[in-house]
């Protein structure tokens, strides 16, 4: 096994947020597939009962269980990686996982579910549910093989989180159960899941596309993170998603933008290739060249923005197909080529 | 086959047309439709307000949206020559909820549930909270019958299904097993207790264990105080409903030429049939055409070719003028057509399974929609005849 900096040497916990559609989801599963590099497992964690890592694995849904999902990247020029497993958790399986683990009570939690309670606690007091949710996240980063063995189980844990108007809250375990619970167990796993999320083991990275309101929002959701934890939860990369390349060097770029590029020359450029200027083709065509020329600049200017919070940040393409088992892997080794994993 | 052109003009010129609600998956285009409608219906003619929610900020700002006071201004730079007027405003689903607590119970009690930490998540951060009170806002709104064309935008969600389902997601949890549970020995005193008794014990028992005394008292506390005052809830949420299913009412699907858009917005016209809803259109926003739509992308492609194997010979220091830019708006071209007949593609599967659905078409702007003139254009283009 290869031994190389990336830019999260020391972070076992990844938590993957964004706002809604930006490609959460499909970074978070790149991220864990760059991660499983050979020789390593890593854990892939969904928490919003959607099913999305499964339809993106092309696998039956995901039960309350870890199971592999696919073969790791591997280190470039090396075989396949190691293994991705996934795991989708709901409320109501950590609270009986919970239950069955601290106090032995598997039995009352059926009977506590059956009754509503994690519906109850989800609408009234979500930061009751979302503390069972992020526990077992951080019991999977925290897992060592057995007495003898104490190395991780899992090399790293991704988990596709909420958006990230929502990120906040959900992570701030301790603060949104102490406003409930002052004392009692359930104040106290808050705390100890609090410490790992505090801790440099866990990153919040963002997923955003360069527009204006994802972008707005990564920002936004930086600094409330920052400000509610008083800088105890750190922001990890910031994960551009979707960019559409440039198709022309910045000078030609300003021109097309500009309107001063000759559409003389370009209807000249048409003909070598055998296709005449009827009716104003070239021109219709450099009006093209234009809208691209400033969807370019606004695209360097949400990244210019982006780029003034000093965060590690990655490009990934827009995939024009749509993302698929390869198109991952592609989006894998895009994060693993610039430092992510 | 050809979808039938939706006639916005029509649509907001038509004086009994009183509410116009935006719906639609996340990011689509809901805000921006919903504030380019208000603002053509202003300029045509209407008292109009438009209701947003979580507008992007620079909309916000525009449209003079810097406070969140939670009631409708009047939006300066609007062309009233017509005799119209536009107000706007964004939500504050906390405030609106606050508003609902006091006005439908005495002020002690009132206090006391907006101190209780249980009501303090649940009007902050409950997944419906926002729809409701996006509703609730609504209802007011009308009733204050101060604007003859209410225009709402929905909350950003996932699913377009989620505004109409979050009001009865509320009640079906405050009328769920626990919270009767938790509010038996208030209700019924002791004798109906006995009957519970097993399950009772039990949970409090564990739950007790769990969470600890105080929070089961809190919670209890909570529910008891606010299932006073939920029959009136239920009263006001059924009312908006109800005005929902009149005939002055006009939904408009927003959604992107994008499969899970059109698939969002499939459900969601299911659905308001189901409701007997009424549904006045889809509004597909951000497609993209071209002009040069004579130059298929298969000849474009080819060309770009050609140019590049006629450039590769010059490549060392010759002054033969280079075709880089001819390349570049062939393969842009090549890409745009690709993108276009697959929106174009996916637009028709949505028609083909909802073939009276009126549509209008919404070409992509080359900048985010952020001012009043980008409304503008935004609402010429959706009252287009014909495209
Ligand atoms: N780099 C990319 N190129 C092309 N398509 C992409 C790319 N990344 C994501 N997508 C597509 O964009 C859509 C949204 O992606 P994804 O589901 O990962 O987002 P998300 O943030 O998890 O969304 P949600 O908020 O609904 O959970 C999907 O259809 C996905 O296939
Ligand atoms: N036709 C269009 N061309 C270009 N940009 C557009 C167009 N329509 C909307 N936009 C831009 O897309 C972004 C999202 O639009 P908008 O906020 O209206 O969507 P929404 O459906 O309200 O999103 P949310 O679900 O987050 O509330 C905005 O930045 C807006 O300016
Ligand atoms: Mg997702
Ligand atoms: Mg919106």
């Amino acid at each position: 096994m290869t031994t190389r900096d990336t830019d999260w040497d020391g972070v076992r916990l990844h938590v993957v947020t964004g706002k809604g559609g930006t490609g959460k989801t499909t970074v978070a599963a790149a991220l864990a597939l760059a991660l499983a590099s050979a020789g390593r497992k890593v854990l892939l964690i969904e928490v919003e009962g959607r099913q999305g890592i499964a339809r993106l694995f092309d696998c039956p849904p995901l039960p309350y269980e870890e199971r592999k999902v696919a073969t790791g990247l591997g280190a470039r020029g090396s075989g396949p990686g190691g293994d991705v497993y996934a795991l989708a958790v709901d409320p109501e399986g950590a609270l009986l996982d919970y239950l069955e683990m601290f106090y032995n009570l598997r039995r009352t939690g059926k009977a506590l579910t059956r009754l509503g309670v994690v519906d109850f606690a989800t609408t009234i007091a979500p930061g009751l549910s979302d503390v069972l949710v992020t526990g077992k996240a951080t019991e999977a980063a925290r897992r060592r093989v057995n007495r003898r063995d104490d190395s991780h189980v899992y090399h790293a844990v991704v988990m596709d989180a909420p958006p990230t108007g929502r990120i906040s809250r959900f992570l701030d375990v301790s603060t949104e159960v102490g406003s409930l619970a002052k004392v009692g167990p359930i104040r106290t796993h808050a705390d100890t899941v609090a410490r790992v999320i505090r801790s440099p083991q866990t990153a919040v990275h963002f997923v955003t596309t360069l527009e204006e309101m994802p972008v707005q929002e990564t920002l936004d959701g930086i600094t409330d993170l920052s400000e509610r934890t008083g800088g105890a939860i750190r922001p990890g990369g910031i994960f551009i998603n979707m960019a559409r390349p440039a198709m022309l060097d910045d000078a030609d770029l300003a021109a097309a933008a500009d309107g001063t590029l000759d559409v003389t020359e370009l209807a000249v450029s048409l003909k070598a290739a055998g296709i005449s200027d009827n009716h104003g083709l070239a021109a219709d065509l450099m009006t093209e060249l234009g809208e691209h020329a400033q969807q370019v600049a606004l695209q360097n200017r949400e990244r210019d923005e982006l780029l003034t919070s000093g965060h590690p940040h990655y490009e990934l393409p827009m995939i024009p197909e749509g993302i698929d088992l390869a198109s991952l892997y592609q989006l894998a080794t895009a994060l693993r080529d610039q430092g992510a994993a | 086959m050809a979808p039938v052109r939706l006639d916005m003009d029509r649509l907001i010129d038509d004086r009994r047309t009183r509410i116009i609600v935006c719906c639609g998956s996340g990011g689509v285009g809901k805000t921006t439709a919903a504030a380019a409608i208000g603002l053509r219906a202003a300029e045509r003619g209407r008292q109009a307000c438009v209701l947003t929610v979580d507008p992007a900020r620079r909309l916000a700002q525009s449209m003079g949206l810097t406070s969140l006071d939670n009631t409708p201004r009047e939006v300066d730079g609007v062309d009233t020559g017509g005799g119209g007027s536009l107000h706007a405003m964004m939500l504050d689903m906390k405030r609106t909820f606050d508003e609902i607590v006091e006005a439908h119970s005495d002020p002690d009690r009132a206090a006391q549930i907006l101190a209780n930490p249980f009501y303090q998540s649940l009007s902050s951060s409950f997944a419906g909270t926002q729809e409701y009170m996006a509703m609730e806002k609504l209802g007011q709104l009308r009733r204050a019958d101060e604007w003859d064309l209410i225009v709402v935008d929905t909350p950003p969600s996932r699913s377009a299904l989620d505004f109409l389902d979050a009001p009865q997601r509320l009640g079906r949890f405050l009328d769920g097993r626990l919270i009767r549970l938790l509010t038996a020995p208030a209700k019924t005193g002791m004798s109906a207790m006995r009957v519970l008794n097993a399950g009772f014990a039990m949970m409090t028992g564990a739950l007790t264990r769990i969470l600890g005394a105080q929070v089961l008292k809190d919670a209890q506390t909570f529910v008891t105080a606010f299932d006073t005052m939920f029959g009136g809830f239920r009263e006001r949420a059924e009312a908006t409903y109800r005005l929902l299913q009149a005939p002055g009412t006009a939904f408009l699907v927003v959604a992107a030429p994008e499969p899970d858009a059109l698939r969002e917005a499939s459900y969601f016209v299911e659905r308001l049939d189901a409701e007997r809803m009424p549904l006045a259109g889809l509004i597909l926003n951000r497609i993209h055409t071209s002009q040069a739509g004579r130059l298929s992308a298969a000849r474009s492609l080819a060309a770009a070719e050609t140019l590049e194997t006629q450039d590769r010979p010059n490549e060392a220091g010759s002054d033969a003028p280079r075709n880089t830019i001819a390349i570049a708006a062939l393969r842009m071209h090549a890409e745009r057509m690709h993108l276009s007949k697959r929106e174009r593609r996916l637009a028709e599967h949505f028609t083909s399974a909802h073939p009276a659905i009126p549509v209008a078409e919404v070409i992509a702007q080359p900048e985010d929609v952020h001012d009043l003139a980008g409304l503008r254009v935004v609402g010429t283009i959706l009252s287009r005849p014909g495209s």
